[in-house]
């Protein structure tokens, strides 16, 4: 299923169904919200509806966002051939939509543009509004922007981006200009080797392709070694948990959403809505998260993981004292096959190496080509420039 | 053996913001139906984010400075998680990790003397909502929702129930005379922390916790009780002290262990990333100093100064509104000594002989000023004014309406008097034959007739004089 609602059969941006949009039904992929209307949009769907844009519809998603790529959607597999597929990412690729709003919460979205190769900007933490998003890890998640080139991602973007006062995390900056005529011959840019080094050969081939195109275009590529990823993986599995947990505990059967019809006290309310409502993985990162926040936990676990947190950031943005991108793979592979979705817990923390990075230390990524361009905070111009350079060739 | 207890208190204060603590809806005292006065926010909808209400924030900084605490100018928010259905984002929102205020000390006098208490800390966090059980279904109300709060948590300083309940009169009027909360009734809510142990000792002993009191006299009550039983099971052996948390029975007057259930939450405590640390500068740390009202001490010298009496001043500053209408009056060109005769004698006396609370009435400055101006110009008499006073606050007369329609000004018409005066005469031929005789009290009684004719509305001065010319003749 690619929509869980459609509004405009000629709308130009489709939106992922974890970003609200008033009065249309908005799930998350998840049983637990069926049913749910919301009463306001999301910031970035009102600034796009204000400036003429029309929502195409409410594309399916992995529930909550916290999958691979939208495997775990209740609303129907996403999988046809064997392989799994991305609603934003195909009605993207497809030429449906110019571009689509997606949640990049674990990494699904630039996971899903790599493989379906279309461009997808994940901007700087705090860029966006995060109002009207179906959250799950507010200290990390973005709105970013899915499009077949740079240049619409750019055009999209300069539309949502800016300061609102309803996110109190929102950067004060009214509006940002993102330029793709930065010029970046002379820039330096990195290769990671432990993430160059995990993917497979086919990923390996478009990484060093891009690699000589950027070369082309008069930037040095040369390897640095960061050690950090697995603790970085680590990190972002009890905070994305933790803070998960938290956010999900709201969907309690009580006010709105899906109700069990099975119950004789409040109890059997909560216990029974949660049962049947929420899926494996969900649930799965609903005890871990459970867990790292509990008594005696807290300190070893969460506490500890915002520590690793700030010392990844840290030597992560050192990087950039010396260059001015990363390349890096997006993905291991270059297309995901279906699994047994019992391992999506697994599975994901361990994708997760490719797209923490970012996530962790809220700096930006660009998706193209297959491949996964990183830079600092706010130097979204760098990537989106870089990236327009190498389709303009 | 002779006992000391010891108790330590949490208290619970609403505070008088004009929205909620993370979203813009109006406080639930706006409320007339259950679920008037909430939004997607804080019914616990998906997609609505946190902004603090910087108001909350200054009324809490606030509370810190009556309470003599240090102010954390880095304070951060933090989720405590629990499912109950009146808590609709299954979270609340409260301060674990950084809280507002810390190190505070109060002063509390009790008939012993002068006690000091410790505050540990003050926190600002979010009211839960409201159950309302029928029958067969429970409905939930979350007008109270998000409604800011601060919890204020002592250090086991207290020795008695008289310290208590002397701590919690104290900080009401702190609190109530900085404008940081209206404490109404009940709406001060108190976890009463208890233990006994032999004096002399300075190990604590085991403590228990009351939950969930609001009126003194159960508070008062309660603690005398919990102490009894912690005493009598050390004592006597009559049961095994262990640590819980206990309510109040206020029928059988006596604590009760709470279900295990409902205190073995873990609540999942973690810093709240939706809401950035409130940094409190230098310059708005000074500027809520600079909106804090004069303290009580500042306000008696400053009515001494003017002229009142200690005993006077201090009735005035007893309430904020006293105060108000006192500083009314004197802007008014009132003597600040006549005003305070008036406000604490006639005005207080007409509320208490009434029932009436002073902040239930909207005495009009303008109103009182016209009695005073007017009955120390002689116009009307000093009674007659008592009587439009009373007029206004009960009825809501305009005083000069009230005196020309009742005939109540001061009759200065030479000719009313005399023909007054020769019915007096008339009317009292013993007082008269008395007064003649001698007695200068028998004069009272023809004055008084005189004055009764007019209604009270006549010059005394006036009577005086023509009744003593009338006589002399």
């Amino acid at each position: 299923m690619k929509y869980i609602s459609v509004m405009d059969k000629k709308g130009n941006i489709a939106v992922d169904d974890n970003i609200l949009v008033k009065d249309v039904l908005s799930t998350a992929g998840s049983h637990i919200l069926d049913g749910f209307t919301p009463l306001f949009s999301a910031e970035a769907v009102t600034r796009l509806e204000n400036k003429g844009y029309k929502i195409s519809g409410k594309a399916n998603v992995g529930e909550f966002g916290l999958d691979l790529l939208g495997e775990t959607s209740y609303y129907g597999a996403l999988a046809e051939d064997g392989k799994i597929k991305n609603a934003a990412a195909q009605v993207v690729a497809s030429g449906e939509v110019e571009a689509a709003l997606c949640v990049d919460l674990g990494g699904s979205p630039r996971r899903a543009a790599a493989v379906e190769n279309v461009t997808f900007l994940k901007p700087t933490y705090s860029t966006v509004s995060r109002y009207g998003v179906i959250a799950c890890m507010c200290s990390a998640e973005q709105i970013g922007v899915m499009a077949k080139d740079a240049k619409k991602v750019a055009e999209v973007m300069s539309v949502i981006a800016g300061h609102d006062d309803k996110d109190g995390t929102s950067d004060p900056k009214e509006a940002y200009d993102y330029s793709l005529t930065e010029d970046i011959k002379g820039k330096k840019a990195c290769i990671i080797k432990e993430l160059l080094d995990a993917a497979d050969d086919a990923v390996k081939v478009k990484v060093l392709a891009y690699k000589k195109k950027l070369e082309a275009l008069g930037i040095t590529v040369e390897e640095v070694s960061f050690g950090l990823i697995p603790a970085a993986q680590s990190a972002w599995q009890i905070l994305l948990s933790a803070e998960t947990c938290n956010n999900l505990s709201k969907f309690d059967g009580v006010k709105y959403g899906y109700r069990t019809s099975n119950f004789k006290n409040i109890d059997d309310i909560y216990v029974n809505t949660r049962t049947e409502g929420l899926g494996l993985l969900a649930k799965s990162v609903i005890l871990y998260g459970s867990d790292v926040l509990s008594k005696g936990r807290y300190e070893v676990c969460y506490d500890k993981a915002m520590r690793v947190r700030r010392v990844v950031t840290e030597s992560f943005k050192k990087i950039f004292e010396n260059y001015d991108l990363v390349l890096s793979p997006a993905t291991s592979t270059d297309s995901y096959a279906q699994y047994d979705l019992n391992d999506a817990f697994d599975k994901v923390f361990s994708e997760s190496k490719y797209t923490v990075l970012a996530s962790l230390s809220g700096t930006p990524a660009l998706v193209t080509s297959g491949i996964q361009l990183l830079a600092d905070a706010f130097n979204e111009n760098i990537l989106l420039s870089a990236a327009n350079a190498v389709e303009e060739v | 053996m002779a006992y000391e207890i010891v108790i330590g208190l949490e208290t619970h204060v609403e505070l008088s913001t004009k929205s909620k603590l993370f979203c813009s809806c109006g406080g639930h005292s706006e409320a007339n139906e259950p679920n008037d006065c909430v939004c997607p926010a804080c019914c616990g909808m998906p997609g609505m984010l946190p902004v603090v209400n910087k108001q909350a924030i200054e009324l809490a900084v606030k509370a810190g400075l009556m309470l003599n605490c240090k102010i954390n100018q880095y304070t951060t928010f933090d989720k405590k998680s629990y499912y109950y259905p009146d808590l609709p984002a299954a979270y609340q929102t409260t301060q674990w990790f950084n809280p507002i205020c810390v190190e505070g000390l109060v002063d509390v006098e009790t008939s012993i003397g002068i006690s000091k208490i410790g505050i540990k800390q003050i926190h600002v966090e979010e009211d839960a909502g409201k159950l309302v059980h029928t029958n067969d279904s429970s409905l939930v109300d979350y007008n109270r929702t998000s409604v800011p709060l601060i919890e204020i948590v002592t250090k086991p300083d207290f020795r008695s129930a008289e310290e208590v309940i002397s701590y919690l009169k104290t900080l009401k009027s702190k609190l109530q005379f900085a404008g940081i909360s209206e404490c109404e009734e009940g709406a001060m809510r108190c976890d009463i922390n208890i233990s006994v142990r032999p004096e002399g000792s300075d190990i604590l002993g085991v403590r228990t916790e009351i939950k969930n009191m609001s009126s003194l006299t159960s508070i008062e009550e309660a603690i005398n009780k919990e102490a009894i039983r912690h005493i009598d099971a050390l004592e006597r052996r009559t049961e095994v002290l262990v640590q819980e948390t206990r309510r109040w029975d206020d029928v059988k007057k006596r604590t009760f262990p709470m279900r295990n259930k409902e205190t073995a939450a873990d609540y999942r405590y973690f810093p709240d990333p939706n809401v950035m640390p409130v940094v409190i500068d230098d310059k708005w740390l000074q500027e809520i100093k600079d909106s804090m009202p004069k303290t009580i001490d500042e306000q008696v010298e400053r009515y001494m100064a003017l002229g009142l009496s200690q005993r006077e001043a201090a009735a005035i500053v007893s309430e904020p509104i006293l105060i108000e209408l006192l500083d009314d009056m004197v802007s008014k060109d009132i003597d600040v000594k006549a005003a305070a005769g008036w406000i604490l004698t006639d005005y207080l006396g007409i509320l208490k002989k009434n029932n009436i609370q002073a902040k239930d009435i909207a005495l009009d400055g303008e109103k009182l000023a016209w009695i005073i101006k007017t009955a120390q110009s002689g116009e009307i008499t000093r009674n007659t004014g008592k009587t439009v006073l009373s007029a206004v606050i009960l009825e809501n007369a305009d005083p000069k309406t009230y005196c020309e329609q009742n005939n109540l000004m001061v009759k200065t018409d030479l000719d009313l008097i005399k023909k007054v005066v020769v019915k007096a005469i008339e009317a009292n031929p013993k007082a008269v034959e008395d007064y003649k005789a001698g007695k200068e009290k028998a004069l009272l009684a023809i004055f008084g007739f005189a004055m009764r004719e007019l209604r009270g509305a006549g010059s005394p001065d006036l009577i005086r004089q023509i009744l003593l010319e009338s006589l002399a003749e």
